[in-house]
């Protein structure tokens, strides 16, 4: 993160308030290297596109469902966000300026998603928002954002086939989640044979697409069925009857929302015991905030691959969770997207710092190349094609509802959203 | 697709799967049987229908944790004595409904589904409120998850089997309670005749209000039960709503006898389906079977003779 500050070009005009700014730089680099201060970059050098950013403040949008069917999984995201927003803040803020934020509801509806992209983006000139869950969400804002030069930081990890000069994605995309984790259950744990099972909406089959892909041609193994239920069903049984018939060696599931509380229970409930590995079930969808739901005990013994687990051990995340907590309740669980979206507002602010602009354009020509040294899931890098190069790691679930991480890969994963052989 | 497998092993997938149709019969009729009696016996269309069940599972998971927190001797039991209190909780806040929305709305039949609504969107958010907007996890006492072993390669769900035993148990009391007692007597006279019934003396408004009370409160008895088998969230009842209505429309509002001989094609067709084919397709061809039969026979598959 060091770098030299190089000054604003307004520095040059003889105005009163670039004097005060010359002489107060010198005591900041002397004594706050960290914090910059607004008097060093002036509000009309900054901000030459009419943001809302004033000597004092910038303003930025969170934008997430916090009513309606998405609720349960966006609320995380917020507090995370927020959270982030207030340490920023504690720091020093962002070019010496606090960070206000203005948040929208989404409302679980993908027009609504767009109107209220609209709104933050020609109403309240916010220099970038923090939102979005769902895919469907995300398609719906994206040509909001393309018309009106916006930002998006978007959290969740998704099918990929997507980039766009506006939006970065601070999840991963499905190359990242999937591939490092087959080849894991593959080498450790000697599967042969995939059942793949999903949730029947674009993620799941293209993740689907990606396992079956590689399955069969990179790893030459066996996919024995694959199956997808609309979003919601709650009646398993006949699958888990299929699942016994075929006696697959991994169970590859990718069920969401209200189904994976039944799909867990009725597993064990029909006697599949997890912590048996016979067959084992691998997952990509259930994160610690998803075992609330599902209950420790009925999905002991499972692993997911992600980049992130709340239990990960590194100096970095212990700060995080224990900030998480202080803030928003000791109960509190943080998943992946949580973490992911707790990225969100220091992955702009120092892209700004880099830029020494507010300015969209500046921002987002700043972003590629950007490191992050103090994510909780240890270091992160903006790639060209606006995804975040990470880790990807197993983890396996334990009854309280924690993960425990068995294996992580060497270095970070290139992130890939056009992958050449797997569409 | 059977060809590596041994008789033995295919009798027992079989039988396992038939076993599955009937779990899934008996959530149907659980879900169903409260809409039934509502739908059928007083031609309201209560669209919050799953938020009454998901308040019967909200009380379950509360009871659980009065009982971890107070009586954890006794929590292999709490399960009844939630599935009592939901039935309280949801026939109350039926009543509450009832007394200041819905008998206003009689004649009206068609409001009566957009002020259900309604109530659906505000119980939803009452729920993201009190509980906060993620799912909650109730914890199902040890004895109830697991299954029973019969043979190497057959094992029955205990939860499954206690779905079906309460679906019965819930059936028979219906009945009961519909053909065989006074106050079932007078629910089926105000039906057939309100202004005949009104002038034999039938106090209907009190009998129309204890009719809405039952059918929620058996709805919270099913969301109750469903803890078991499905997640508790605000928006959780959403999932049952449509399966609810498709199978009291399909078997004929107003006849309980329907309810069951629907929920039991429904499921049987649903179940068998999904083995054979993925379970989107299934859904996909049970909904495109129901709607056929229902053009070909609008009153449903048992149709209530009413002189109109």
């Amino acid at each position: 993160m060091s770098r030299k500050i190089s000054l604003p070009p307004a520095f040059a005009a003889p105005s009163r308030r670039g004097f005060l700014a010359g002489a107060s730089a010198l005591g900041a680099t002397l004594f706050l290297p960290k914090n910059l201060r607004a008097a060093d970059y002036p509000t009309a050098a900054v901000n030459t596109t009419g943001l809302a950013v004033t000597d004092t403040e910038a303003t930025i949008g969170i934008l997430h469902s916090v009513t309606g069917t998405m609720a349960i999984s966006e609320t995380g995201s917020v507090q995370a966000e927020k959270l982030a927003v207030e340490q920023i803040n504690a720091q020093g803020g962002v070019l010496g300026r606090k960070i206000k934020v203005v948040q929208e509801d989404g409302a679980s509806d993908w027009p609504t998603f767009a109107e209220k992209a609209k709104k933050l983006l020609v109403d309240d000139k916010v220099c970038s928002v923090m939102g979005c869950w769902t895919s469907a969400s995300r398609k719906a804002v994206l040509p909001v954002f393309e018309q009106y030069n916006g930002i998006l930081y978007y959290p969740t990890f998704y099918e990929g086939l997507e980039q766009s000069h506006n939006v970065f994605y601070d999840g991963q995309e499905a190359t990242q989640q999937i591939i490092a984790g087959l080849d894991w259950v593959t080498k450790t744990k000697g599967a042969r044979s995939f059942y793949l099972l999903g949730s029947d909406y674009i993620w799941p089959r293209t993740s689907n697409k990606i396992a079956r892909k590689h399955i069969e041609d990179k790893l030459g193994l066996e996919v024995v069925g694959e199956e997808y239920y609309p979003l919601g069903h709650t009646q398993f049984n006949s699958v888990i009857n299929k699942i016994k018939l075929k006696k697959p060696d991994v169970i590859y599931a990718i069920v969401v929302g209200g189904s994976n509380v039944a799909f867990y229970k009725q597993l064990k409930a029909a006697g599949i015991d997890l912590t048996k590995e016979k067959p084992l079930l691998l997952t990509i969808s259930v994160t610690e905030d998803e075992i609330r739901g599902i209950g420790g005990e009925n999905i002991e013994g499972a692993y997911a691959c992600m980049k992130y687990f709340q239990s990960l051990k590194n100096p970095n995340n212990e700060a995080f969770v224990k900030a998480f907590k202080a803030m928003w309740g000791q109960d509190m669980v943080i998943g992946d997207v949580t973490q992911a979206a707790y990225l969100g507002p220091w992955l702009w602010k120092a892209a700004v710092e880099k830029a020494g602009s507010f300015d969209v354009e500046k921002v987002i020509a700043a972003s590629p190349g950007i490191e992050l040294t103090t994510a909780p899931e240890g270091y992160v890098k903006i790639h060209e094609n606006h995804h975040l190069w990470s880790k990807t790691r197993v983890g396996r679930a334990l009854a309280d509802g924690q993960y425990d991480v068995v294996w992580e890969t060497p270095d970070l994963v290139e992130p890939n959203p056009f992958p050449a052989g797997y569409q | 697709m059977f060809a590596d497998y041994s008789w033995g092993d295919l009798m027992s997938i079989f039988a396992m799967q038939g076993f599955a149709g009937l779990i899934l019969f008996s959530v149907y009729v659980l879900m169903a049987l409260g809409l039934a009696i509502i739908f059928g016996q007083m031609g309201v269309i209560n669209m919050a229908h799953g938020e009454f069940m998901i308040l019967g599972a909200y009380v379950t998971y509360l009871t659980s944790k009065l009982f971890a927190a107070f009586l954890p001797g006794l929590f292999g039991l709490y399960f009844f004595v939630a599935m009592i209190l939901a039935f309280i909780a949801s026939g109350g806040l039926g009543m509450a409904v009832e007394w200041l929305l819905i008998r206003h709305l009689y004649k009206r039949p068609l409001d009566t589904l957009l002020a259900t609504w309604g109530v659906s969107l505000i119980l939803q958010q009452l729920y993201r409120t009190v509980f906060g907007a993620r799912e909650v996890g109730v914890e199902i006492p040890q004895w109830m998850m697991g299954s029973l072993t019969l043979t190497d390669t057959i094992e029955i769900p205990i939860n499954g089997l206690f779905v079906m035993v309460l679906a019965i148990g819930i059936s028979v009391a219906i009945y009961v309670l519909m053909y065989r007692s006074g106050w079932g007597l007078q629910v089926r006279a105000v039906v057939a005749n309100r202004a005949m019934a009104d002038a034999v003396g039938i106090n209907t408004a009190r009998t129309d209000r204890l009719t809405f009370g039952v059918g929620c409160g058996v709805a919270g008895v099913a969301g109750a039960a469903f803890t078991m088998i499905g997640s508790t969230g605000p928006t959780a009842g959403q999932l049952y709503i449509v399966d609810t209505f498709l199978v009291v429309v399909f078997g004929g509002a107003g006849n309980l006898l329907g309810t069951i001989v629907s929920a039991f094609s429904i499921s049987q067709g649903q179940s068998i389906l999904e083995f054979f084919l993925s379970g989107s397709t299934a859904k996909v061809l049970t909904l495109l079977t129901v709607v056929i039969i229902v053009m070909v026979r609008p009153q449903g598959l048992f149709a209530l003779k009413l002189r109109k």
